[in-house]
């Protein structure tokens, strides 16, 4: 990806992540949250990793923004009154400690063993790994090794074998806690009875 | 030219924007949305790890998987704090954390 277009989508994500935090109005930070999203999912593109940036998109920027909009809505939430009430130890406290981290970050991350690796320093050597995947024999899956022969990195089909291989009964765990927090939200948001009857 | 570092330090400034926001503001939706971001960060330093150490030719599919989890497992915590948000905004009619003070002491 050239530099010019990862330093425009770094600017998306991070310019509308701070418009997240400074927004008043709720709907104004649920909306800049989506497109930070959709900048970080560019940046994931940029990464090679077509399926989580997809995932990214739908997940994220789809379902969770349109969950936070819907309940914004639901509770009619008026924007937080303009007068200077807000809090200003808690709002220093949080530009300090949030400087601190990045700081931290920005010294640390420049001194591991391969930060200085690039795209191009570390490039993907697809033929090559259609080779190992055609010497495989049984566990070979045809249409891997003839993506990868072809040149061609098949994301999505090399993170289900990941996911369906390796990681099969994590794969179940997960679903499974998706199905408890389903009956969770069911059972949270659930009026007694009683309660029901006396009000209609 | 793009390296790892320049990926790493934007995942730690979005981190530390999130955690900003989780400190400084008071309505408890945007403190949520910030915990999103926080998680979002943490996915971009994961799936970058994972493009730049190259094993046998390709991305290490791992750190891709540990993102996907992490998506799912998101997702599902947002449906559950939403629901306890709902429920709090229901006995208080407000989603300032300050209205929440029944177990200080």
């Amino acid at each position: 990806m050239p530099p010019l277009l990862f330093y425009l989508f770094v600017l998306i994500t991070l310019g509308f992540g701070l418009n997240v935090v400074i927004a008043r109005n709720p709907v104004t930070s649920a909306l800049s949250l989506a497109v930070s999203f959709v900048g970080l999912a560019s940046l994931f593109l940029s990464l090679d990793a077509y399926f989580i940036g997809v995932l990214q998109v739908l997940v994220y920027a789809g379902a969770v923004m349109v969950l936070f909009l819907f309940i914004i809505m639901l509770m009619d939430i008026k924007s937080e009154e303009a007068g200077g009430r807000a809090n200003m130890a808690a709002i220093i406290a949080g530009v300090v400690v949030a400087g601190i981290l990045s700081v931290q970050v920005a010294t640390i991350s420049g001194k591991l063993p391969f930060s200085d690796k690039s795209t191009e320093t570390a490039a993907l050597k697809l033929a090559e790994a259609g080779a190992q995947w055609e010497a495989k024999g049984k566990e070979n899956l045809p249409t891997i090794s003839r993506d990868l022969k072809a040149g061609e990195l098949p994301d999505a089909k090399l993170m289900g074998e990941t996911l369906f291989s390796k990681y099969a009964f994590h794969l179940q765990v997960v679903g499974l806690l998706l199905l408890v927090s389903t009956v969770g939200v069911v059972a949270l948001s659930k009026r007694d009875n009683k309660e029901a009857s006396s009000q209609s | 030219m793009i390296t790892l570092n320049h990926y790493l330090v934007v995942s730690g400034i979005l981190f530390s924007l999130g955690l900003a926001g989780v400190i400084a503001r008071r309505n408890i939706l945007i403190i949520y949305m910030c915990l999103e971001m926080m998680l979002s960060a943490g996915n971009l330093a994961l799936v970058a790890f994972s493009r730049f150490r190259v094993t046998d030719g390709l991305p290490d599919y791992t750190a891709q998987s540990l993102v996907f989890f992490t998506i799912t497992v998101a997702a599902a915590e947002v449906a559950v704090g939403l629901a306890i948000i709902v429920a709090l905004f229901r006995t208080k009619q407000s989603v300032d954390v300050e209205a929440v003070t029944k177990l200080q002491g």
